[in-house]
């Protein structure tokens, strides 16, 4: 099962091989991982989508909080957060198929950025499912390349994530 | 006043009230040496890096204190490796301060130049790479007080030799503040009346007790938890020392070198109460298997420990102390009178035996060092036979007298720790109990010890194999003795002892065990004490890989 998390972290160098070693230590799964400054020029926000069951992610939570650079972990509900992703596409086309490529950028709701001689490059965000339509509905064109940022998710409450430290443990 | 950066780094050390450093020189701490050379600081110049780290692990252990140590980069660095490994795994903790090559040649690949905070990263509790004179101050405080609160464990601090160099203001702050760090010392309330409820309820309790008590000191907590109820107290390796071994109570070590009736009970037992223990793999052989009827209350200072290896039913994260003075507070004595009876039974019919006859065996060496010191010593293992032999047949009575790589299993630890234990101790009796094979890890200590004038006993118990893993070629692999074998290679003890200005003594009987030990505490010197045991002698009980741990062979042994 995939979940996402957000660490809010130092913005330090070395945080993120911190991150990185301590998941390939001890053998966590990341799908994606999306890193960023925040509000605050000393945090980063991270944004890691995870693969496990439900003892894997208390784990991967609590193994991460024991980092000093960490300054929280919070993994979002499914329906209480909201998730993107970019992706940019290239795609090459012939004279022939020009046109009908680029009504599937339009349908799929992407943005032609770039047009060349033989290709184009499309810029799309959207969730999981719609990154996924995206992709497949360009794919019988030849796509060329694909980069996506990963995902960034925030949640819909009406609190913002404070980067006020640590909480005590309740239990 | 501007100070440099070695010059700063001496004043953080006194103002931690770091009595003892160990370390080694070199091309990039020389100015940190030469600050040295008359500061009011014992440094203690070790034969090579990674018994610093050692040896500041020992003396952590046996005090309490921060252990510190100091080498040079590139391959000083790298040498404290195992060192910094061993501590983290037991929670030991330790500052190890690196000089670096100077900040403008980082990432050339400069002569002696080693990424030592990226090496670290996966083994130290935190590390810096100081890139500015003006952090020297603060990270220093932040390293000794991140080192030595919480969950203990080794910090590391890389300091370029121009940072040395460069001066600036000293000031050192008097308070951490640290918004990702936050440990829990005060347990849940909730929790801590719940866990008393289970335990007075309880028909079948039992204490397992780790090395966390000893770190927090709640021994004195424990034994009060253990005897006003009741409740029989096993421990693991580290926690030995936490509930005196000689009380009716005690069922001495668990796990897969445990006592029968530890592994017995404990799997029998209804109610498993774990303070600062672990729940590791050496404990619970087969974790699906492992203690089915028990519920689990877990006391411990690290979250990310709970729940990890076995399901808890009531976790409290706190300080042991503090959440056993909270939870004998509360706790209504059970009625654990026919468990008593029964594992007073299993102790009996399952007591740790071997073969009484003529042989010189290690388990009477070991017995006979403690009737000797009457107990009151500090015993330093290796690893392998030896450390299993201590743990079995030494009555631990006082917390801090067992220091032994756990975790990480170190051969070479012990002699280097027993040079920490030793000076932080230095009127206790300190013994390295040590197999002929892990005593050559280190064996350039011998310099170190002598050149202190440290009274360490080296027991060597020799039977000329790498014991542990013979054994398990014997019992797994059908006595196939792969390179296990160290006949006619080993050096002559005795010999060695000499040439160092120890003294060496050989004992191959019996009858002369005792009074050779005697001889030895008496000599005011580092004694090698070159025992040739019975060579195909092993370790039992003991639980094969991947078992339950009720599964044991020579459980009965008579």
């Amino acid at each position: 099962m995939k979940h996402t998390i957000s660490v809010l972290v130092e913005n330090k160098f070395g945080v993120l091989a911190r991150i990185s070693g301590l998941f390939s230590a001890r053998g966590f799964n990341i799908s994606s991982l999306a890193v960023g400054e925040t509000e605050d020029p000393t945090v980063s926000r991270m944004t890691i989508v995870v693969e496990g069951d439900d003892k894997t992610l208390e784990q991967i939570k609590k193994q991460s909080n024991k980092l000093i650079d960490v300054i929280k972990v919070i993994d979002y509900r499914e329906g209480e957060f909201i998730d993107r992703e970019l992706i940019l596409i290239k795609i090459s086309f012939t004279s022939k198929n020009k046109k009908d490529l680029l009504a599937a950028v339009d349908a799929a709701g992407g943005k032609v950025e770039s047009s060349g001689d033989r290709s184009i490059c499309v810029e799309a965000s959207g969730d999981r499912a719609k990154i996924k339509t995206i992709l497949e509905l360009l794919k019988p064109f030849g796509i060329l390349e694909v980069v996506r940022t990963g995902r960034i998710a925030i949640d819909t409450t009406d609190k913002g994530l404070k980067a006020d430290g640590k909480p005590e443990v309740n239990e | 006043m501007k100070m440099t950066g070695a010059e700063i780094l001496i004043e953080c050390l006194k103002r931690e009230k770091v009595e003892v450093l160990f370390g080694y020189p070199g091309g990039q701490v020389l100015p940190i040496f030469d600050k040295l050379y008359d500061a009011p600081i014992k440094f203690i110049l070790v034969r090579h890096e990674q018994a610093a780290a050692h040896a500041a692990d020992g003396y952590a252990r046996a005090t309490g204190k921060t252990g510190v140590c100091l080498a040079t980069s590139g391959p000083g660095a790298t040498n404290l490796v195992t060192g910094i490994a061993t501590a983290y795994m037991d929670s030991i903790p330790m500052v190890a301060i690196t000089g670096q090559v100077k900040s403008f040649l980082i990432g050339n690949d400069a002569f002696q130049e080693a990424d030592i905070t990226g090496i670290t990263r996966p083994i130290t509790k935190h590390n810096y790479l100081v890139e500015d004179i003006k952090d020297l101050a603060r990270i220093m405080k932040e390293a000794f007080h991140i080192a030595s609160t919480g969950r203990p464990g080794p910090v590391l601090v890389d300091i370029p030799s121009d940072i040395q160099m460069q001066q600036c203001e000293f000031e050192y702050p008097d308070k951490v503040s640290i918004r990702g760090y936050n440990p829990t010392y005060i347990g849940h309330v909730g929790q801590i009346k719940r866990a008393a409820k289970a335990i007075s309820e309880a028909k079948k309790p039992i204490l397992y007790v780790g090395g966390g008590a000893i770190i927090s000191n709640a021994s004195e907590e424990v034994t009060e938890l253990a005897i006003n109820n009741e409740i029989p107290v096993t421990m693991t390796l580290l926690g030995l020392g936490a509930f005196p071994s000689t009380h009716e109570l005690s069922l001495g070590m668990l796990g897969m070198h445990g006592t029968a009736y530890a592994n017995h009970s404990i799997m029998d037992s209804d109610l498993i109460i774990s303070v600062g223990a672990r729940f590791d793999d050496r404990v619970t052989g087969k974790v699906d298997a492992f203690a089915p009827h028990a519920k689990v209350i877990h006391i411990d200072i690290d979250p990310a420990s709970v729940s990890k290896n076995v399901e808890v039913d009531i976790p409290i994260v706190g300080d042991a102390k503090l959440v056993l003075k909270e939870l004998n507070k509360f706790v209504k004595k059970p009625d654990t009178k026919d468990w008593i009876k029964t594992v007073a039974e299993w102790k009996n019919k399952y007591s740790l035996k071997y073969k009484d006859d003529n042989t010189l065996r290690p388990q009477y060496i070991l017995e006979q060092i403690y009737e000797a010191t009457k107990g009151d010593a500090i015993i330093c293992t290796e690893v392998g036979q030896n450390q299993m032999w201590a743990a079995q047949f030494f009555k631990f009575t006082k917390p801090r007298t067992m220091l032994s790589s756990g975790g990480l299993g170190t051969m070479g630890y012990g002699f280097p720790a027993a040079i920490g234990a030793q000076l932080g101790k230095p009127d206790a009796h300190v013994f390295d109990i040590a197999g002929d094979g892990s005593i050559q890890m280190n064996i350039q200590e011998l310099a170190t010890s002598v050149a202190n004038k440290l009274p360490i006993k080296i027991v060597i118990l020799n039977n000329c194999y790498l014991g542990m893993v013979r054994q398990w070629q014997e019992l797994f692999y059908n006595h196939r003795y792969s390179y296990t074998c160290l006949n006619g290679t080993e050096p002559d003890f005795v010999k060695l002892a000499d040439a160092y200005g120890a003294v060496g003594m050989l004992i191959t009987k019996k009858e002369d065990v005792r009074s050779a030990i005697d001889k030895a505490l008496a000599i005011n010197n580092t004694v090698i004490m070159d025992f040739r045991i019975e060579r195909e002698e092993n370790v039992y009980p003991m639980v094969p890989a991947g078992e339950a741990i009720n599964k044991m062979i020579g459980g009965g042994l008579a």
